[in-house]
């Protein structure tokens, strides 16, 4: 199946398989940028896979004071989920314990979305009565107090049906080293692209999945096709110079910012070149038949 | 295209009501369509013909030279468009307003903006009683929108307001925001005596203080609320200096304890 070299690097020719999700996405904001990434690294901490943490989460992009509601600094936090319920059930959890908790932090409502989800609204019986709604134009806030003040939280956040999960990019070095300096780079630059998160710890994922098990109950197990360790007892999937395998999982708000974060990984690859990173990328897929979205490797490349 | 221009011939013998002169009511008109509307508020006849020189424009823009005290329910109930008064006006400007934007560059008489759901009113000089407020009977007043008033206001200002949001620029008088049940009511000079009595809810910020606060309402400290961020962001459009003075930490009132008590006076530290 290999189709291409580029810059000394193997491409495989092959695609990236990914599913509709629903996502939506918050504004949050404290008295300094230090206490705004705390709030959205809380809410996002243990939001790696909807597999077992009901939900992928991340940081999208830090937000200046002048991009932000109340004028201070900020953060936007993306979450994907794989129903609306799941969703709005996610998001009540993680703002309510992660951010309400936060010191300073209010949370405001990050996309337009079609359809609204709750955030304030679903928040607000915290203040025990003592809780006040404001509307300003066409926004709506509540104001709950709490024991540094107020926690200010807009009444619905936006939710989107058009976002896409499961974007990747399997990234194959000569060792655990090279593969996880080609990794970073990928998940360098996938972090500047809007719209987009890699949900995993510093965007990278070393315990790619299959789906099944030969176990019963158990739905998602080892990807043991790339498992260097197992080269010779499976049928492996990797060639004799490949000592470890990285992959990068992507979620975007849309498909196109999906495409965009795999071709800006694939860019920061090749740059990185061979000795350096990864002799060889490839992409997961279920052959085609699972998910709506493929993002072909081939048509990514610079 | 240039506006719809009415120009006043002179002052009028009755009180007048301009009513009829909306924006989507005058669209599509002819001239001599809208000459014959008639204005009376007694058995004497009096026509748009009679009273005004009339200029076709666009309809959406309104432009009435020329006002006089006597010019009532200008904008009463207007949904969309723009009418610009150069003057005085008298009663009910803007009452029951719902959208677009009514600017009077004068002063407006009593219940100016009254019982208002939406849009903008800007007064440039000074309002009458009950601005914002709702008619005798009526159990709300206003219910969203915005209204500036860069002069001072009368008595009972925002009276039982349910949301929307009111600027006084200059001083207020007694009763400002009187049985408030929710939404903004923001002064910037002082206030007479009694700002908030038996509001329910909502939010009154008081720049520059008032002639006695009632013994309802419970200090609850100095506070810089990132709402209070929110709120500034909101008005200053509508007026720069309601949005600095909303900038520096108030200090919170609760009240008014004699009704409900979660309602809210912010007054200055300074005053």
């Amino acid at each position: 199946m290999r189709a291409l070299t580029v810059k000394g690097i193997r491409i495989d020719d092959t695609f990236a398989e990914a599913f509709g999700m629903r996502a939506t996405a918050v504004i949050i904001t404290a008295d300094s940028v230090r206490w705004a990434r705390q709030a959205a690294l809380s809410m996002t901490g243990f939001a790696t896979s909807v597999i077992g943490c009901g939900a992928e989460a991340g940081i999208d992009r830090a937000l200046p004071p002048k991009e932000t509601p109340d004028g201070r600094p900020g953060v936007r936090v993306l979450l994907f989920a794989v129903s609306t319920a799941e969703l709005q059930k996610q998001l009540q959890a993680r703002v309510g314990q992660c951010v309400l908790t936060s010191p300073g932090s209010a949370c405001y409502a990050g996309l337009d979305g079609e359809e609204a989800l709750r955030l304030g609204n679903a928040l607000r019986y915290f203040g025990d009565g003592w809780q006040i709604a404001k509307r300003l134009g066409s926004k709506r806030y509540w104001r709950l107090p709490v024991m540094d003040g107020e926690f200010v939280c807009e009444a619905t956040t936006g939710l989107t049906k058009q976002a896409v999960g499961g974007g990747n990019l399997l990234i194959m070095g000569r060792s655990v080293h090279t593969a996880l300096a080609a990794a970073e780079a990928a998940a360098a630059a996938i972090a500047a692209v809007p719209d987009v998160i890699a949900p995993f710890p510093g965007g990278i994922v070393r315990s790619g999945s299959k789906v099944g098990s030969k176990y019963k109950g158990v739905i998602a197990s080892t990807n043991d096709a790339y498992c260097p360790t197992l080269r010779g007892a499976v049928k492996t999937a990797l060639d004799d110079d490949v000592g470890a395998v990285l992959e990068i999982v992507i979620d975007g708000l849309t498909s196109d910012a999906v495409e965009a974060a795999m071709r800006a990984g694939l860019a920061a690859i090749l740059r990185l070149g061979p000795k350096r990173g990864a002799v060889r990328v490839g992409a997961g897929n279920y052959g085609g038949k699972l998910g709506p979205h493929h993002y072909h490797l081939r048509d990514l490349l610079p | 295209m240039s506006p719809l221009v009415l120009t006043l011939r002179q002052a009028p013998d009755q009180r007048l009501d301009l009513s009829p002169l909306l924006p989507h009511l005058l669209a599509g008109r002819t001239a001599a369509e809208i000459e014959k509307l008639a204005l009376q508020t007694t058995r004497t006849p009096a026509t748009v013909g009679d009273l005004f020189r009339l200029r076709m424009g666009d309809a959406a823009r309104i432009r009435i030279e020329g006002a006089h005290e006597r010019l009532d329910r200008i904008g009463h109930a207007m949904t969309d468009g723009e009418i610009v008064v150069e003057g005085d006006v008298g009663a009910q400007a803007g009452r029951l307003m719902r959208g677009g934007s009514l600017v009077i560059r004068g002063s407006a008489g009593p219940w100016a903006g009254s019982a208002m759901v939406g849009g903008r009113l800007e007064i440039l000089r000074d309002a009458g009683d009950h601005l914002g407020g709702p008619f005798a009977g009526e159990t709300v007043g206003m219910r969203g929108g915005a209204i500036v008033v860069r002069g001072r206001a009368g008595s009972r200002a925002a009276d039982r307001m349910r949301r929307g949001t009111i600027v006084v620029e200059g001083p207020c008088g007694p009763y400002a925001g009187s049985r408030m049940i929710a939404g903004t009511l923001v002064l910037l000079r002082r206030a007479g005596p009694l700002p908030g009595y038996l509001m329910k809810r909502g939010t009154i910020v008081l720049g520059a203080g008032c002639d006695g606060l009632s013994p309802t309402f419970i200090d609850c400290g100095v506070h810089a609320l990132v709402a209070m961020r929110l709120l500034s962001d909101f008005v200053a459009p509508l007026s720069r200096r309601a949005g600095a003075s909303l900038r520096a930490p108030l200090r919170r009132y609760a009240g008014d304890m004699a009704v409900l008590g979660k309602g809210e006076i912010f007054v200055g530290t300074g005053s």
